[in-house]
């Protein structure tokens, strides 16, 4: 028995805003990007790309970026798919394959961050003024899930600091916390959870000013997907994953640590720090190992390493700290 | 019901059970687990037990809707079984994939992490009754002890539960749903009882007024 009538049009067929407005902008292009864009059509797996809207990676979105010495190397790369198809976006289901599927919907333009608190005077900042405001880098980061999932994963943005530094906080800023776009008609998903949204997240600011934190703009060469916490986020390596808030849209410098939604909806197990540690465990799981995402069943578990491997550029920044009780 | 009908519906249930376990091999095979296989095969394996215990315990429930539907005990024990045999599987990819066969690791698991206790605690309840499905243990425990013994079931099945939601997040609603239906089929167990009371009291009234 058939319940309800089908929609005229399934949902499935409606192009999402960002993308037809990424066409047009493709279109108003210039003639090098068609010419770049047809080259790399040429690849059959750029062309499985850009045929295939879910990824949302069409001939118009590449970025121009330049090399960084803070890359990771030696490490294998996790498949395009697999970075944007696994994704932990609440907003857009609990499922690792729904947001992919949900974050069409999600308006990337016109975006502009708020930047308030404890700062000179409160600023909004333009998406594409900040896409221009330092060169974007390729930069490579291991990605360790607080679930003992990982990735290694081609980020493309630039220090946090920089863009900091714009903002001019005072003296008193100690604190930055980040507040993620919610709408409930876009996000309807987030209500099948009992969190209360928007999605807040914070690093104190001697963090937030590490040049490994990337203020992110794009990854595998073009813009965010949608699903990937586009149009920009932060990425913080050496922490677990959910401290790198997505699709942000206001930026609040504070005199003390901000809440923050998974420390708020479980106090006992995600800290505040949530700083990648082998040592100390999730009071419901092991952090020794983790698996790395993309690999069979039988060669995915490998050793989780201290502060995600990034001890030499971060561990001095927590000199002092006891890391279980501040974990 | 014909021997035949009968026939046919076991082989449906046995494709049926073996569904999920085709699905993991044949993704297995074709390298088609997605993006985390450990994670998927846990998944459906831990998901597989529970719906199958579910589904196991709705029998008693619904025979007694019917008499009509007296036929459906004939599947209990291959239901059961099959419970046991992916809550099985389920705790094989844990010491497998996850500690990695290190007993020192498990045994930290199992006296640290509630979740692990619990599901340790629901394959642990479910391994006498697996052990006593036969016939010959049926008759040699005698019916009356059998059934009391084969009670650990509604126990297995809130540990399964409660091992569900304290693997997920908080704040994540996922295992709501198993969470009534094992909570309506739980409960209609005393509340048969109690109407059965009911019924036994207005008979004895019925019969002293008349008598």
């Amino acid at each position: 028995m058939l319940i309800g009538k089908p929609p005229d049009i399934p949902s499935s067929a409606i192009t999402p805003k960002d993308q037809y407005l990424n066409r047009r902008r493709f279109l108003r292009g210039a003639v090098s990007g068609v010419v770049a864009a047809s080259a790399a059509a040429l690849g059959g797996e750029r062309l499985a790309e850009i045929v295939s809207p879910s990824i949302g990676a069409l001939a118009g979105t590449r970025l121009e970026t330049v090399k960084s010495p803070l890359t990771t190397t030696g490490e294998e790369l996790t498949s395009l798919k697999d970075v944007t198809t696994y994704n932990n976006f609440y907003e857009f289901g609990v499922d690792k394959g729904e947001p992919s599927m949900n974050a069409g919907g999600l308006p990337t333009r016109p975006w502009t961050v708020r930047v308030d608190g404890k700062v000179k005077t409160p600023k909004v900042f333009d998406i594409d003024a900040l896409l221009k405001l330092r060169p974007l880098e390729d930069r490579v980061y291991r990605h360790r899930c607080v679930e003992s999932w990982s990735m290694v994963i081609p980020w493309i943005g630039y220090s946090l600091s920089e863009f900091i530094r714009q903002c001019e906080p005072l003296s008193s800023a100690k604190y930055v916390q980040f507040l993620s776009y919610y709408d409930k008609r876009v996000e309807k998903w987030g209500s099948e959870t009992s969190i209360s949204w928007p999605y807040s997240e914070g690093l104190r600011m001697d963090e937030a000013m590490n040049t490994l934190t990337l203020l992110t703009f794009g990854l595998y060469g073009e813009v965010l997907p949608n699903q990937n916490g586009a149009p920009l986020r932060i990425v913080v390596p050496w922490k677990y994953g959910f401290k790198s808030a997505k699709s942000i849209v206001g930026v609040r410098f504070l005199d003390k640590q901000p809440p923050t939604t998974w420390n708020d909806q479980a106090p006992s197990e995600y800290g505040f720090y949530s700083n990648v540690n082998p040592n100390v465990d999730h009071p419901r799981w092991s952090q020794k190992t983790e698996r790395r995402i993309g690999q069979p069943f039988y060669a995915q578990r490998r050793t989780t390493l201290l502060f995600n491997g990034y001890g030499d550029q971060v561990a001095s920044l927590y000199n002092g700290m006891d890391l279980r009780k501040y974990f | 019901m014909k021997r035949s009908t009968l026939i046919l519906l076991k082989i449906l249930t046995w494709l049926a059970c073996l569904w999920p376990l085709g699905k993991l091999a044949w993704g297995a095979a074709a390298n088609n687990l997605g993006a985390d296989p450990t994670a998927t095969i846990t998944f459906a394996t831990g998901l597989a037990t529970l719906r199958l215990l579910t589904i196991s315990l709705a029998i008693t429930p619904l025979r007694r809707l019917s008499p009509r539907l007296n036929w459906l005990i004939k599947f209990r024990r291959l239901l059961g079984l099959f419970a046991f045999f992916y809550a099985s599987l389920h705790l094989l990819t844990y010491i497998a994939l996850y500690a990695g066969f290190d007993v020192n690791s498990m045994a930290a698991d199992i006296a640290k992490r509630r979740f692990i206790t619990a599901g340790v605690a629901a394959w642990l309840l479910l391994l006498p009754l697996a052990a006593t499905s036969t016939n010959w243990a049926i008759r040699k425990l005698g019916g009356k002890r059998w059934n009391r013994l084969h009670k650990l079931v509604y126990a297995a099945a809130v540990c399964g539960v409660i091992h569900y939601w304290w693997q997920v997040k908080p704040g994540v609603l996922t295992p709501l749903t198993m969470t009534i239906l094992v909570g309506v089929l739980l409960l209609a167990r005393p509340a048969w009882t109690m109407r059965q009371r009911f019924v036994q009291s207005r008979k004895a009234v019925a019969a002293r007024a008349a008598g």
